[in-house]
């Protein structure tokens, strides 16, 4: 795609209408298009650097089935996503060099997204020894994230040393913080839904006094802890307090906590068994308001695709985890952006320019809309109103919460490096 | 009436119409001839996942007295263990044309998920899932409190309900499916409940339950005079091995709330002593308690029966009627 082309009329970041212009991956000024540039009229559009996916689950290598490097590829980029950090819970886990860079080097090749991998900090996940960080740190992947999502990091010296060593290469550790022991055979969030359904409680300290700790090592080693899924009112207070202190803390709220509350497990439907549970009505506006203060640092979806039997079962017998690639945009502006509590800068802010800081890929993504940066675009129609329909969405899996629900804010077009890696059937002309 | 999923919720209509409907149930079974044809031609299936003989004999006799078909599906394995899934149960089932299936279920939820996952049209009757609810257990405890502490103006206990009484449950409420039922049902009925545990057997989010809590037996008693008390039964392996450490030792627990001579005595004038069975004799009850004229364990097991048929009855012939 080395052809100019413009944007016209859309509201930059969601604030003054303008035009912008791309050629060879590049913004450009719009008076040096010349008059052959393909011209896309965006009005009523708001445009966006290109959005930055901090925790995302592939499946491949191991769950093909489930997802691919190219279907969850694909789902990204029609959700408006530029790049996606994939979590190292695959089969091999990602905690050797080589499946670091068989992944990174996949998602080059489907070139629909910059796919990140995110090493393992123990081997195996079994959180009892360091994976080789330094090696995944300097492979042509350059991982700078390390968690073993899905699991936490349980041992507090482990924690500890992994802490210290990603120093080395300014790395973070990325924290699933769940107490284990209190959350063995866990079903949902404790507390008045969970007595009455029947359902093992997880409860909110189990989240909790894993944070307190890790933000407390953090700064006692110096090092930089990035906390995933924050989903209680008290894990926003204990991150505000951390920030308050000078620690280095980030976390991230998925689209699923800032809507979705504990009541939707009434009808044992395992779409909605997430980890982190669904919380209360309390938790989910704390998380809201953490994020629109800034406690919380970013959006992040836990997109967790799920072959279909593991989740047409009971609710004890399925996995934990829902798809969320496609419709994070659309819960974002429906929860924050329409109620008034955060505008479309903050949502470039927190869908694009702090994740990229905190992945440590801000040379190239999230970046500001100026020229001479990379054209990583996302138009959305803010305007626009879609059911979602599980079947017609990109991902292999079909395990939405929200099938059936309407949603605002799609992406209508998605650039990365100029590139169109998704258009809306109103563009697809323009660049036939 | 399509299904019975719980006691949450059932209006105290149709739960009095289930406890009038059991006694004409009872009624018949005192008669040479106990069959009865109301359901000739359907087919009712307990479907257990779990093993219980008591729950299923009980069904089952209560289905044949019916003049049902009966099938037997044992589904040991789970999707857990690699077993058949639960839908291809239930379609399998919807396949086979069951009229209503009985399922108990190591599960909560999977008596809902198999009335509303659509996967069958039958009628779901829920015969214990996870440690959720077991209705037609509180139905025949309600049934049986009725029959024994109701009757005091000698006119029958036909359409009451059990105004007034002061029942104590007791046990592992945390992990009980019959506590969870017969509290939602009793106190619909009009009697008042009370909860006897140790703290680390109760749900945390139980706060807004219509129900008093008492950390002992003694202080139950002592509250208030119990007019039926119910004891759970205690899992001895899963209450202090393996870290769980719910209470410090199996003595301790006989201690604070194991019912004795002693504590039955203590009783209103008529109480009951109750278990929804199998008992751990010398744990949650003595000998003396569990074998005393205030014992209506056997009697239980008797209604049991005539409640699930009167469930069954209304479940099935109920749908012609409307």
């Amino acid at each position: 795609m080395s052809g100019a082309f413009v944007i016209a009329g859309a509201k930059i970041n969601g604030e003054d209408v303008g035009t912008i212009a791309v050629r060879d991956g590049v913004l450009i000024d719009p008076t040096d298009a010349g008059t052959g540039a393909t011209r896309i009229d965006a009005d009523g559009l708001v445009l966006l650097p290109g959005l930055v996916d901090l925790h995302t689950h592939l499946r491949e290598p191991g769950r093909e089935d489930a997802e691919t490097i190219e279907s969850g590829s694909r789902a990204a980029s029609r959700g408006g996503w530029v790049a996606v950090h994939a979590m190292a819970n695959t089969n091999p886990v990602a905690d050797t060099a080589g499946v670091v860079e068989q992944v990174w080097s996949r998602g080059q090749e489907i070139g629909l997204v910059d796919v990140f991998p995110v090493g393992a900090v123990t081997v195996g996940l079994k959180g009892e020894r360091l994976s080789e960080m330094g090696a995944m740190a300097q492979s042509r992947a350059r991982v700078r994230l390390f968690s073993d999502d899905g699991i936490c990091v349980y041992d507090p010296v482990i924690m500890r040393r992994a802490l210290e060593y990603v120093k080395t290469f300014d790395g973070a550790i990325v924290q699933h913080a769940q107490d284990l022991r209190l959350t063995e055979g866990s079903q949902m969030h404790e507390g008045d839904v969970s007595a009455e359904l029947g359902l093992a409680g997880w409860p909110a300290v189990a989240e909790e006094s894993i944070i307190a700790r890790d933000v407390l090592l953090a700064g006692h080693v110096g090092s930089r802890v990035h906390i995933q899924h924050l989903s209680t009112a008290g894990s926003v207070d204990i991150v505000r307090w951390a920030k308050a202190r000078g620690i280095q803390v980030t976390a991230e709220a998925t689209p699923h906590h800032l809507l979705f509350t504990h009541e939707e497990a009434r009808t044992y439907n395992p779409l909605f068994k997430v980890n982190p549970p669904l919380r209360t009505s309390e938790d989910v506006e704390a998380v809201r308001e953490g994020l629109a203060d800034g406690t919380i640092d970013i959006v992040a979806t836990d997109h967790a695709p799920h072959a279909s039997e593991d989740k047409d079962c009971e609710w004890a017998a399925a996995s934990f985890g829902m798809l969320g690639l496609e419709t994070a945009l659309g819960v974002v502006q429906q929860v924050m952006v329409d109620s008034g509590r955060m505008t479309w800068k903050d949502v470039a802010r927190v869908m694009s320019h702090t994740p990229a800081r905190i992945g440590r890929v801000e040379a190239s993504h999230g970046r500001l809309l100026t020229v001479g940066e990379p054209a990583n675009l996302t138009l959305v129609d803010p305007a626009s109103r879609w059911t979602v329909d599980p079947s017609a969405l990109a991902s292999r899996s079909h395990n939405t919460p929200y099938a059936g629900r309407e949603l605002p804010g799609r992406a209508v077009a998605t650039f990365l490096r100029g590139t169109p890696t998704h258009l809306d059937a109103r563009f697809e002309g323009a660049f036939a | 009436m399509k299904h019975l999923l719980g006691t949450k919720g059932m209006t105290r209509e149709d739960a009095v119409l289930i406890l009038d409907t059991a006694a004409q149930m009872a009624a018949t079974q005192d008669r040479e001839i106990r069959k009865l044809p109301t359901l000739r031609g359907k087919t009712v299936v307990n479907l257990f996942f779990e093993d219980s003989t008591r729950t299923r004999i009980s069904f089952e006799a209560a289905a044949k007295r019916l003049s049902a078909d009966v099938i037997n599906f044992s589904a040991k394995g789970s999707s857990v263990s690699k077993g058949e899934s639960l839908k291809d149960t239930a379609l399998t089932l919807q396949a086979m044309g069951a009229d209503a299936v009985v399922v108990r279920h190591w599960a909560s939820g999977a008596a809902y998920q198999l009335a509303h996952g659509g996967w069958l049209h039958g009628s779901v009757l829920n015969a214990g899932d996870g440690t959720h609810e077991h209705p037609t257990q509180a139905l025949l405890d309600a049934f049986t409190m009725r029959k024994h502490l109701m009757n005091t103006d000698g006119t029958g206990v036909d359409g009451k309900g059990l105004d007034g009484l002061r029942v104590a449950i007791v046990g592992d409420v945390l992990h009980s499916r019959v506590a969870r039922s017969n509290m939602h049902l009793l106190t619909t009925l009009g009697a008042s409940v009370a909860l006897v545990a140790p703290p680390t057997l109760l749900p945390v989010g139980m706060d807004s339950w219509p129900v008093d809590v008492f950390h002992g037996l003694d202080d139950a008693l002592d509250a208030q005079p119990i007019d039926a008390v119910m004891m759970l039964r205690v899992q001895r392996e899963r209450m202090t091995g393996g870290g769980a450490s719910f209470f410090p030792s199996p003595a301790e627990y006989t201690r604070m709330f194991g019912l004795d001579g002693q504590r039955m005595a203590r009783l209103a004038d008529n109480g009951i002593v109750m278990h929804p069975g199998p008992m751990n004799r010398g744990l949650e009850i003595s000998a003396e308690a569990a074998d005393s004229p205030r014992s209506v364990i056997v009697e239980q097991v008797a209604n049991g029966v005539a409640v699930r048929m009167a469930s069954l009855y209304l479940l099935l012939a109920g749908e012609e009627q409307s």
